[in-house]
């Protein structure tokens, strides 16, 4: 029994690390300047864990193999290395390894998150509700209107809660239920909820940020190809929350052009 | 060999039926109690866990005979989105509380902790009384809001905010459906808090001759740690939940920002902070999670000794890293909000901590392996489950290597990776922590075995289902598939069906076999095989009571007298290659606590 046991361990090791191996599910290709960074801090530290998870499931598969069941007059013995041995090697080989994985990720991280956008960013506002996305570009003017909470209206499909009337720069405000962006441009992202906590997942992008009712946070990334991918939302918002997507298209600086106009005229 | 002092002052045990199975203050009947709660709770939330599965693998298929639990949230059959997210919330609440912190916690605790010290019961039985009866409102409170209208509430159970507290505006289940769920959480935390009191104090002051505290088994090691985590998680808590209550019914906004604007409605909240939701939450939540696996360490530490038949390298050793784990747990638990909006540096600082606690968590496992060594295991039901709890604890810590680093979570953060990632080390690790404690102290609690064979069958079909059921997740949330979907309508998670089909066969073959543990349960408790005093040839206060189950307090009236530390196994004694704590018996022995 224990020797099938020690074998079933080792078979479920390796089978769990084949699909790692083979790629067989993986994030799709990375589309942003920042995300390979992130992609090569993901296979660093699945090269350690991988190593730690196989050599501890071998170690405890091997020892239960030879050590259960022994004959009566076996005698017990302790690990010559002593439990000092081992805490010296659980700090310095699995402390210090998975410290140093922590220090050079701050750069994958500060990337993101502690480097303030380009000035020549573009902006564009997205605001979450239940359960879609809408964004906002600022039109010719380069300047957003400012919302008004109580104007929000999806009858009248006021959105943003705008007010055109009262509010010059309100006036040439782009808004859309699908985003677009230009090609290698670094778009600043304001983001801003109207009602509950929502979050901002693109898979291609590495991006993944929530949205904080009652407090506007902002993110800025490049994306170097042209495609269509899924925004989702990736906090529980309420009933609708697995069916909250939008589209991002990532389109050339002249199709990006002509799509603004295009959305200016609606 | 029991050496008893001879302090003669018998307690006479109830007689009447209340006093005696129902309001009692025997710690070990509140012991079973909360076993009891925890089993019913554990079917329960784990039958809830089978309809997700089902939903979330053949999505509009009918599920013959749901629509009787409810009309609204399953016509026809077939499981509306919200009734997901219902059925999602209860199941993570039940684990997470009912089960995960009651069973290895409050029941084999109440049950063994005061034997292990040598004391006839807990310093406070009225405390410890109410504790289990406030943990059973709390659970009564939670499972009545299933009979809502609009049923319980969708909120996960994390409840974030603002959707907790901004009422029905918010969804089926947002409004009385949060009040009863922040009431039963509230509640559940007063029984915890009068628990824990009554374990530190156990363990500080009731301890008999001769049991110092390095004397003290390690699962009562474990439990004493655990009992001051939750003093101090359950206590902020508790606040939190008061203060959603509060946004509901008393229209205060701790929870609510102004300006929130749901259903065309401009809300009528100004001022609260949603962050300080998550702050209060991950406060507790994050010991929570220590809450359940540190008693899982000390069970686990305690069967494998008995199984192992010699010293563990180093106890003490293990004795600080499981303090280690309590301390940081309260400085990681930011590792939660990486991406929530919080200061991006201070995602930094709360990084750093989760790191190292790997530290004391290979420390434990590398003693526990390398304790192995040279030991003359022997394999049963309860050793089998010890063992499978490292293999389990490994794999799921080891994914805490990806979560612990912010640049990582901003691609895994609330994917299914983090979900496999704490299924396997506080779900699965601890549930067999719970399982490896069933059968080592089965013949002590009721003075019969647990069938071995059967218990066998439950291992093999447990282990192997739970790797089939957990690695997987880890698959998807590395290709992004989202978590707390009712199902995947988008274009890129439709390739990942196949594998959730795959997990739902794994998960409803792995809960069938929980049905052979509670048949071998229910079946052993009246017709198993009369169990002696010691059947494991054990060393610890528990194994040395007059009579098995042990009489009503405890050791018949006497205090019994410790001269040994509870790992003295692998000596040469006149009983065998053990000597029990209360052996007055010198044997050459290579170190012994004083």
């Amino acid at each position: 029994m224990a020797k099938f046991f020690a074998v079933t361990i080792i078979v479920i090791a390796i089978l769990s690390a084949i699909p790692i191996l083979r790629h067989t599910w993986v994030a799709p290709e990375d589309i942003s300047t920042h995300g390979a960074l992130i992609d090569e801090q993901m296979s660093e530290t699945m090269a350690e864990a991988g190593i730690s998870f196989l050599a501890a499931q071998f170690i405890l598969a091997i020892f239960i193999w030879k050590y259960s069941n022994p004959g009566p007059n076996a005698k017990v013995k302790q690990f010559p290395g002593g439990a000092k041995g081992l805490v010296i090697a659980a700090i310095l080989v699995v402390g210090v390894e998975v410290m140093a994985l922590g220090i050079f990720g701050v750069k994958a991280w500060a990337n993101v998150y502690l480097q303030a956008p380009s000035a020549d960013a573009m902006p564009v506002q997205v605001q979450a509700g239940q359960f879609a996305f809408y964004f906002r570009y600022p039109g010719p003017d380069g300047k957003f209107g400012t919302p008004h909470p109580e104007l929000i209206n999806e009858g009248t499909q006021n959105i943003f809660g705008l007010d055109p009337e009262h509010d010059v720069d309100a006036r040439d405000d782009v808004v859309a239920a699908e985003m677009a962006i230009p090609v290698n441009k670094e778009i600043h992202l304001l983001m801003h909820t109207k009602d509950v906590g929502h979050s901002f997942y693109v898979r291609e992008l590495r991006v993944q940020q929530d949205f904080v009712p009652g407090l506007d946070v902002t993110l800025h990334f490049t994306a170097t190809k042209v495609g269509k991918y899924e925004i989702v939302c990736t906090q529980l918002c309420g009933l609708g929350h697995y069916n909250m997507k939008a589209y991002l298209e990532v389109m050339s600086q002249a199709d990006f052009d002509n799509w603004l106009k295009q959305q200016a005229g609606q | 060999m029991h050496d008893m002092s001879v302090q003669e002052h018998h307690h006479a045990p109830p007689t009447s039926f209340i006093r005696k199975h129902v309001f009692s203050l025997d710690h070990k009947v509140i012991g079973k109690q909360y076993y009891g709660l925890a089993l019913i709770a554990a079917f329960f939330g784990m039958f809830l866990s089978w309809l997700m599965r089902i939903h979330l693998a053949w999505n509009n298929a009918p599920i013959p005979g749901l629509q009787l639990l409810s009309k609204a949230g399953a016509p026809g059959g077939v499981m509306t989105p919200e009734y997901y997210l219902q059925l999602m919330t209860m199941h993570g609440t039940i684990m997470v509380f009912f089960v995960l912190t009651t069973a290895p916690f409050a029941a084999f605790g109440n049950y063994f902790l005061p034997i292990q010290v040598g004391a006839e019961d807990m310093p406070f039985p009225r405390f410890n009384m109410m504790s289990f009866w406030v943990t059973f409102t709390a659970f009564v409170v939670l499972v009545s809001s299933f009979f809502l209208s609009d049923g319980p509430t969708l909120g996960g159970w994390t409840q974030y905010a603002p959707l907790n507290a901004v009422g029905a505006v918010a969804g089926p289940g947002q409004g009385l459906g949060v009040v009863l769920w922040m009431t039963s959480i509230a509640l559940f935390c007063v029984g915890q808090l009068l628990g824990s009191l009554n374990f530190i104090t156990t363990t500080l002051d009731l301890r008999v001759k001769g049991m110092s505290l390095m004397r003290l088994p390690l699962s009562a090691w474990a439990w004493f740690i655990t009992s001051c985590m939750g003093l101090t998680a359950f206590a902020v808590l508790m606040p939190a939940c008061i203060l959603a209550i509060l946004d509901h019914v008393a229209g205060t906004s701790f929870f609510v920002p102004s300006n929130l604007v749901i259903n065309d409605q401009l809300q009528p909240h100004s001022g609260g902070s949603t962050l300080l939701w998550q702050h209060l939450f991950w406060f507790f939540g994050h010991p929570e999670v220590y809450i359940a696996i540190v008693p899982g360490l000390g069970i686990v530490s305690h069967v494998l000794l008995a199984n192992m038949r010699k010293q563990m390298l180093s106890q003490r050793t293990l004795i600080y890293s499981m303090g280690a784990l309590a301390v940081l747990s309260y400085m990681v638990y930011g590792h939660h909000m990486f991406v929530s909006g919080m200061n991006p540096y201070s995602s930094l600082a709360f990084s750093f901590p989760t790191l190292v606690i790997t530290i004391p968590s290979t420390i434990v496992v590398l003693i526990w392996t390398f304790s192995l060594y040279g030991s003359k295991l022997r394999i049963n039901s309860a050793s089998l489950f010890a063992l499978g709890f490292i293999s389990m604890f490994v794999s799921g810590g080891v994914s805490g290597f990806f979560l612990a680093q912010p640049s990582i979570d901003i691609m895994l953060h609330a994917t299914y990776f983090v979900v496999g990632h704490f299924h396997l080390v506080m779900g699965v690790a601890a549930m067999f922590g719970i399982f490896a404690g069933t059968y080592f102290w089965f013949p002590k609690m009721f003075g019969r075995f647990m069938n071995e064979t059967l218990g066998r069958v439950h291992f093999w079909l447990s282990f192997v289902g739970a790797y089939c059921i957990f690695m997987p997740f880890h698959y998807l949330g590395m290709a992004g598939n989202v978590r707390r979907y009712a199902s995947f309508v988008d274009d890129y998670l439709q390739p990942l069906i196949p594998v959730h089909r795959f997990i739902t066969v794994a998960a409803l073959c792995t809960g069938a076999a929980q049905l052979v543990f509670l048949y071998n349960l229910i079946h052993s408790r009246f017709w198993g095989k009369p169990a002696p005093d010691n059947p494991w040839e054990a060393t610890s206060l528990e194994w040395s009571t007059p009579t098995t189950p042990p009489p009503f307090d405890n050791f018949g009236g006497k205090h019994p007298v410790v001269y040994h530390d509870p790992f003295q196994y692998g000596v040469q004694s006149s009983v065998g290659d053990y000597v029990m704590q209360t052996s007055p018996e010198q044997v050459a022995t290579e170190h012994d606590e004083k």
